[in-house]
């Protein structure tokens, strides 16, 4: 019995990080879904949000202005982006855009400790983080704030997508970008809208991660936890990303706890990628991705 | 006499007469490369660490005019922590004249220099960290993992345990759970903490944390399920505060935790917030500014405007006074080693010997106003820790608070273990053993 209650409260607490991890490959299916590009930049746009967050905060801006003001440089940022770097690169090869976003994670990096220095933050968000108990299995209050959290995000996105005219025109260009140019819309400023959606979901996922990790240069590092979530998820898929993230997280920790001591311990930060992998060979555009069909 | 002959003449006479100042100029300088790390993902420990160093070496120089009359001098290679900038680093500044001494704090660039600084002839200072057998100084002779080597670290934590508990008698079927860093650094105390057990008869596990450490549910789970008396945190950086979180929210108490000597910042415990409330940690330096020269850093050195910390509230912090005490042990070596060599630039070599005979013992400690910051120190020529004690810190929310004496790892049991591993490095690399004779001999 015991037994049995230990691999739900490891199921259990697998499935919840998956949610963390789901939270950042929001992020990157936004951008994949309107403009055809991975960007790597993403953990850096999530340290840039939260260490300016934080940084506000702890100069006595209060808790929503704080947010406010992030909202605004994030959406800064994300014109900046689009001016400066994709617009330049419109019509190179995918791998011209990824190489720029990788540059531009290290950009964001440095750029975000230049003017928030080097410190290590804590954030406290008022949930504490102590267990409850259901039939003998622990579950952590904060994680569960994390799931609900993830859940109010993806149904916002969904009905921004669904219900509103830029939501209509990023459909647009996500389903054919050369038809939505030639119907007017303009591809451009979709960019830099999207970039600063995917700015504001970067911000939750960095005050979530925040919380629970400090507000520090690591959390940039939090992007390796959402690449194999989008393999399985599917690039260009928001319920893949949720489903991705829940089969990562509940895999890689009841990997780690039934099969890690045979072989070593540590195995979960690469048997995530062991699964995406062979996932990759099976269904190379993912649970939910679109199947990509060219003529030639 | 043309007047361009004139011209060259006067010249050339001038720069002849400047030769001997600008020799007598560098003739009073002992200089410092610090390969220090102040962005990336290590930064706050890296501003800490070489901001104590530099302001010590500033109070030295602001309010004692240097050693003896020779100024400290030091430039600053940026590395990152990663050993291929610090190799690099290295290799800009290590012709420059007057090499005191090398202070990477990093494992990586540590063990990726100790082949040049022997070659090179200047010692490779590695407090608190580095590799365990180079504490033998008959085999490595340049390297000095001063105050606390991995292994003593390890003995460390143990007996403070058995303090706790009432003896370490009183460990015989207690089970402590070690949860470490998924690195060479985290794993090299594995079989120290095998040999403990057995020695003391507690059941330990050891449970690997992936690099770097931001995911731990499922170590927490098994430790929940476990049940350990005590828990063992081996960490580095972000691994620390998560761990610490997770521990919460697995229910695992704090103050059942005992964090080694780098799990034991206000960085590791400020952003876990009140999950850190009880913890406690090793350290060779107690933290604080209350010391007198803490109190003389702030007086004569911050308050000139010559600070090296941007923030001054991290004055006293664990990592600053680890700076300063590494500041503390560098000058030390100088002016012991300018007793016998002269009171002007000392080559490294006359630095390796001034090292080699650093014995400060609590009087020296209270006089140089360290009472209290460290105990003491007693490097020789073939012990290059120089049996530091320890104490412990618990966090109390807000900040640490020493909560026991100074305590004495298990040397005797530690250096069989530590000699043998030298041993065999020496062979390996065919490198004759040295003797106490050896040592005395200097090279300039």
């Amino acid at each position: 019995m015991e037994d049995v209650q230990f691999f739900i409260e490891v199921l259990v607490g697998g499935l919840l990080s998956g949610v963390m991890y789901s939270l950042v490959a929001i992020g990157f299916v936004l951008i994949y879904k309107t403009s055809g590009v991975l960007n790597f930049a993403q953990g850096a746009l999530l340290l840039f949000a939260a260490l300016t967050f934080v940084s506000l905060h702890e100069r006595g801006v209060p808790f929503w202005a704080s947010i406010g003001l992030t909202l605004v440089l994030l959406a800064i940022l994300g014109t900046l982006i689009e001016r400066v770097v994709l617009r330049p690169l419109v019509n190179q090869p995918p791998i011209t855009l990824f190489l720029a976003t990788l540059g531009l994670s290290y950009v964001i990096e440095g750029g975000a400790q230049l003017l928030w220095g080097t410190q290590v933050h804590g954030l406290d968000l008022g949930i504490d983080d102590v267990p409850f108990e259901v039939g003998g299995v622990l579950i952590s209050s904060f994680d569960l704030f994390a799931a609900a959290t993830a859940a109010l995000m993806v149904a916002l996105i969904t009905l921004f997508f669904r219900y509103t005219r830029i939501g209509l025109a990023f459909r647009a260009v996500a389903d054919d970008p050369f038809a939505a140019l030639a119907v007017g819309l303009r591809l451009t400023r979709i960019w830099a809208i999207v970039w600063t959606a995917s700015g504001v979901v970067a911000l939750v996922a960095g005050l979530l991660w925040g919380a629970r990790l400090g507000v520090q240069f690591s959390l940039s590092l939090v992007v390796l936890k959402a690449l194999p979530v989008l393999v399985l998820g599917g690039f260009d898929s928001i319920a893949g990303a949720i489903i991705g993230g829940l089969l990562v997280g509940a895999t890689e920790k009841l990997a780690e706890v039934y099969i890690g001591p045979f072989l070593g311990g540590g195995i979960e930060s690469w048997f995530a990628y062991v699964v995406a992998l062979a996932f990759l060979l099976v269904r190379p555009s993912g649970l939910f991705g679109q199947k990509l069909v060219e003529r030639v | 006499m043309s007047l361009s002959r004139l011209l060259k003449a006067t010249a050339l006479s001038a720069a002849l007469a400047l030769l001997p100042l600008s020799t007598a100029a560098f003739a009073d300088e002992q200089f410092f490369p610090l390969q220090s790390y102040r962005v990336g993902p290590y930064a706050a420990g890296g501003t800490g660490f070489f901001g104590g160093f530099i302001d010590y070496l500033n109070l030295i120089n602001i309010r004692d005019g240097g050693v003896n009359g020779v100024k400290l001098t030091w430039d600053e290679g940026e590395t990152q922590y990663e050993v291929e900038k610090g190799v690099e680093v290295y290799e800009r500044f290590k012709n420059h004249p007057g090499i005191a001494t090398w202070n990477p704090l990093s494992v990586g660039i540590a063990y990726a220099l100790i082949d040049r600084v022997t070659a090179d002839k200047v010692p490779l200072l590695t407090i608190n960290h580095g590799r365990t057998d180079s504490t033998d100084g008959r085999v490595f002779k340049y390297i000095f993992p001063l105050l606390l080597n991995p292994y003593s670290e390890t003995s460390g934590i143990i007996n403070y345990l058995g303090t706790k508990e009432g003896g370490l008698d009183k460990l015989k079927g207690k089970k402590i759970v070690v949860l470490y860093h998924g690195s060479p650094y985290g794993k090299e105390t594995i079989p120290i903490y095998e040999l403990l057990a057995k020695k003391y008869g507690f059941e330990v596990q050891q449970i690997e944390v992936p690099h770097p450490g931001n995911e731990q549910q499922a170590q927490w789970l098994t430790i929940r399920r476990a049940k350990p008396d005590y828990v063992v945190l081996r960490g580095w950086g972000v691994m620390n505060p998560v761990a610490l979180k997770t521990a919460q929210k697995t229910g695992f108490p704090a103050d059942r935790i005992i964090g080694n000597v780098w799990s034991n910042s206000e960085e590791d415990v400020i952003p876990a917030g009140d999950a850190a409330k009880g913890y406690t940690a090793i350290t060779t330096q107690a933290s604080g500014a209350q010391y007198p020269v803490l109190q003389e850093i702030q007086k004569v050195v911050y308050d000139a405007g010559k600070g090296n910390l941007e923030d001054k509230k991290r004055i006293g912090s664990v990592y600053h006074n680890l700076g300063v005490v590494n500041g503390i042990l560098n000058v030390e070596a100088i002016r012991i080693a300018q007793e016998k060599f002269g009171k002007r630039t000392l080559t490294g070599d006359e630095v390796r010997w001034g090292l080699e005979h650093l014995k400060l013992d609590p009087a020296r400690v209270e006089a140089l106003g360290a009472k209290g910051l460290f105990h003491s120190i007693n490097v020789t020529w073939d012990n290059h820790e120089g049996d530091g004690l320890v104490t412990f810190q618990q966090w109390d929310g807000s900040k640490w608070n020493v909560v026991s004496d100074w305590i004495a790892p298990d040397w005797a049991l530690l250096r069989p273990i530590i000699e043998k591993s030298s041993e065999a490095y020496a062979k390996e690399h065919n490198i004759p053993l040295r003797t106490a004779a050896d040592a005395d001999q200097v090279t300039n």
